[in-house]
């Protein structure tokens, strides 16, 4: 080791107190925070971090159903069988980052994951032998949090300048609405990022709203980013936020400017992408000329990077999870303009193995410090365990549904099938920020409507095929609605309209043309309702200690030997 | 009634580029108002572009064409201030015509 | 001749279409075809119908690139465009633009002279998912290529 590097080191290890011990911890658990770098070219990628500042837990889904071309096959895998794909030794911190397994004894024991000030320590050991690395973000940075949508982001704004994240592209940045994006990227990350968006085009002569790509000189190597935000945000998320705003998964522009790239000399492109990994394995194997795909959107952390074959070669997929849980570190060795070697490793992120970075510590500490008093609130206590996260259900979208129901007198309630949302441990105490973490959106109105049995089984219908559409292109990212009240049975295999039988209410079938009473929340119409935080926090401090959560699950036929799926 | 049409006409390569949007409601003749009356057909039938008084596309259309019709095309040729219009009459006769001169794209 | 594609028409239309018609007349004859308007098959009903009454069922093409949405944004307005590739489909004098479940699937057709791009882009509306067709006319043939665009309640996403 060099004497510069060795002090390097200290000072470091200075800042984290007890850094020796933790590097020798870090040895034992099987994850390498200072992992040798490979060649000249290198990319850290974070994803979809939902704006949660603090170290967290969140529970990997035992549901998370892939059918037909993406049966059985990452990021399509869960518990034991993701274990086995990728060769991770159980009861491991590596096994817990990843997957469900005896959750609650395994977050008792490795802790919480993620946070920035642990994320800026991490980027600046991992930056520390990569000369020229840049930090990518795959969006969702500026949504999920309290202190996000109470100061519109601005949090994160001041947290991104920090960190150092020099290139990102978006999905729910923009339901903050395209006025508070521009003021945002025109204002405070000028000159600071750049937000990368190909395929966001005005509505009147189609002209980009947004800088498609970035081309940048590292070690000699000319590197070329180009930014493929959500696709789908005008469907998914409220239109009326970013009228005139036209989105899409443009593909044939993709290619344009992807061999437009290669002509101009770029020895390395990249697409930094929030499609959803199945929709980016299905773009690698038809677009040729990308390195590699850093993907997000559908919270997949999957441990490898995946080989895409296509007509000139082969693209890499990468999905580097959620809610800071990890960073991504792709490698590329460039010589005689070919690319000789590459290497990827998805970190995960654990808050006991990675001393907080003192300064972006006390960023987060004076940026939250306006609202300590709202966020420690206290509204009930759990003794069972909360999470989101399957492709059915979840505890606290449970939670949700029966608040929904009990509160306006409703015989069924939706919540959306949102994949962002932390968990917490049985005997925790359930605060305001953990209620945000799970609701915090910019059109979060209550309603309570009468309908039709037939307009319920085509909602429900329409859901699933977002899902399980055998083209991933038609799929739209997001869960299952969550549905309190109603029972009813999913066939995913099944082809569109023909997936959801057997809807029932206390029993009895749903009749078509019969009005039910329906409470919901999250339209992306233009409503207006009290906001869910007011109702379920109200009903929470009514209940003051939820016992055991009965999840209504629907009955899911025809996944016999199914890999995402753990009964 | 001659109604603006928006136009933007821009010389690439060796193609003139051609975008407009028109003015126009595009009803089909199957909706009805809040009263419950059968809100009439009123939809652009023709459009035709010209280059120097020379038509460079016509289009018939029928009212699946959405309101407020965005129409691009690309034709050879064209220079740097020339002439590019934009013209539509509907199916109750009315017209609708702009003009712009073309640019360097 | 020059007078017969307006035969029947009432002479108040004729004396509006008078300004299109001065221009018509310096034009080659195939453009001058384009005026009568295919009031047929604009009428026709489902997609079989359109095709019977263009005379010919047409024969699928790679040569034809449509670009629709795979999920539409807002169903009133559905971007679509179509390039030709020359090399597979020359001498590309019209293109069609279909939406297979609207009540009267042909929604547009675009006459294309010889020195115009085979080039259109415009937006149409899509009641309910289905197939959309882009139907190309050369050398008086008809040529197709189909492609889905789902319409959705949307929401719930992320």
């Amino acid at each position: 080791m060099q004497r510069r590097e060795f002090s390097k080191m200290l000072a470091l290890g200075a800042a984290a107190g007890l850094a020796l011990p933790g590097v020798a911890r870090s040895a034992q658990t099987g994850l390498n925070y200072d992992l040798a770098p490979v060649g000249n070219v290198h990319l850290l990628h974070m994803t979809d971090a939902h704006a949660q500042l603090l170290p967290i837990h969140f529970r990997e889904p035992s549901a998370n159903i892939g059918v037909h071309t993406a049966r059985n096959r990452a990021p399509h895998l869960v518990g034991q069988a993701l274990l086995d794909s990728f060769g991770i030794a159980p009861n491991s911190h590596r096994a817990h980052a990843f997957t469900y397994l005896d959750y609650e004894a395994s977050a008792a024991e490795f802790g919480r994951v993620g946070g920035f000030a642990q994320l800026a320590t991490l980027v600046k050991r991992l930056k520390a032998n990569r000369p020229g690395a840049l930090l990518l973000d795959g969006g969702d940075l500026w949504q999920g949090s309290a202190t996000a949508l109470w100061t519109r982001a601005q949090d994160m704004v001041e947290v991104s300048k920090l960190l150092g994240i020099d290139v990102m592209t978006g999905h729910w940045e923009f339901t903050l609405g395209s006025e508070r994006v521009l003021e945002i990227l025109e204002g405070d990350l000028a000159g600071h990022l750049e937000f990368l968006a190909h395929n966001v085009r005005d509505l009147d002569f189609g002209d980009p709203v947004f800088a498609g790509h970035v081309i940048r000189e590292m070690n000699g190597v000319s590197v070329a980013i180009i930014g493929q935000a959500f696709p789908y945000t005008p469907i998914a998320n409220p239109a009326h936020l970013i009228e005139g705003w036209t989105f899409g998964i443009r593909e044939r522009d993709l290619q344009a400017r992807v061999d437009d790239l290669r002509a101009q000399g770029a020895q390395v492109v990249v697409l930094l992408s929030h499609n959803g990994a199945d929709t980016d394995i299905k773009l690698a194997s038809r677009v040729s000329g990308i390195d590699a795909i850093l993907g997000g959107h559908t919270h997949d952390a999957i441990p490898r990077a995946l080989e895409v074959p296509n007509r000139h070669g082969m693209t890499l997929v990468t999905n580097a999870g959620s809610n800071g849980k990890f960073m991504g570190v792709l490698d590329f060795d460039v010589r005689e303009g070919g690319i000789k070697k590459w290497s990827y490793h998805l970190l995960p992120v654990f808050a006991d193995l990675l001393p907080a970075d003192p300064e972006m510590e006390a960023l987060i500490s004076r940026l939250r410090s306006p609202y300590t008093e709202q966020l420690s609130e206290v509204l009930a206590t759990t003794d069972d365990l909360l999470y989101r996260r399957g492709n059915f259900s979840g505890s606290f979208d449970q939670l949700i549904c029966n608040a929904l129901q009990q509160e306006l007198d409703a015989e069924i309630a939706f919540s959306p099938g949102f994949r962002w949302g932390t968990t917490l441990l049985p005997g925790s105490d359930i605060t305001m920020e953990d209620l945000m973490s799970q609701v915090a959106i910019t059109y979060p109105s209550v309603t309570l409507r009468e309908i039709r049995g037939d307009m319920l089984k085509q909602t429900l219908e329409d859901v699933a095929d977002n899902l399980f559409n055998p083209d991933p292109y038609y799929q739209q990212g997001g869960d299952m609605v969550r549905v309190g009240g109603l029972s009813y049975r999913i066939a995913p295999r099944e082809r569109t309209g023909h997936r959801i039988s057997d809807m029932r209410l206390r029993g009895e079938p749903i009749e078509a043309a019969k009005a039910y009473k329906v409470a919901g929340w999250a339209s992306v119409q233009k409503v207006e309702g009290e906001p869910i935080w007011d109702l379920v926090s109200r009903w929470l401090r009514d209940q003051r200690t939820i016992g055991h959560v009965k999840i209504n699950q629907p009955e899911v036929a025809g996944l016999e030997s199914n890999l995402g799926f753990d009964t | 009634m001659a109604s603006r049409i928006r136009i933007r006409a821009q010389l690439k390569g060796g193609e003139c580029e051609v975008k407009a949007l028109m003015r126009h409601p595009m009803e089909t003749g199957l909706r009805k108002d809040q009263l419950g009356e059968t809100i009439p057909a009123r939809f652009i039938e023709t459009v035709t572009v010209t280059h120097n008084e020379n038509i460079v596309l016509e289009a018939h259309w029928g009212a699946a064409v959405s309101a407020n019709p965005f129409l691009g095309m690309q034709f050879e040729g064209g220079s740097v201030d020339d002439i590019v219009k934009v013209s539509w009459r509907d199916n109750q006769g009315e017209t609708g015509e702009g003009e712009t001169r073309i640019r360097q794209g | 001749m020059k007078n017969k594609q307006f035969n029947g028409m009432a002479r108040r239309t004729f004396l509006r279409m008078s300004s299109l018609f001065a221009l018509a007349t310096a034009l080659p004859a195939q453009v001058r075809a384009m005026a009568t308007r295919p009031t047929s098959v604009f009428e026709a009903t489902g997609v079989e119908a359109v095709f019977s009454q263009l005379g010919a069922t047409p024969t699928r093409s790679e040569g034809i690139i449509f670009s629709v949405p795979d999920i539409a944004e807002n169903g009133a307005v559905v971007p679509v465009k179509i390039e030709i590739d020359a090399s597979i489909l020359p001498d590309v004098s019209k293109l069609y633009v279909l939406v297979e479940k609207n009540p009267n699937p042909l929604a547009a057709v675009f006459g294309v002279p010889k020195t115009t791009r085979p080039y259109i882009e415009t937006r149409v509306k899509v009641a309910q998912t289905c197939e959309l067709y882009a139907v190309a006319e050369a050398g008086g043939q008809f040529f197709m290529t189909s492609k889905e665009t789902k319409v959705t309640l949307g929401g719930c996403g992320g």
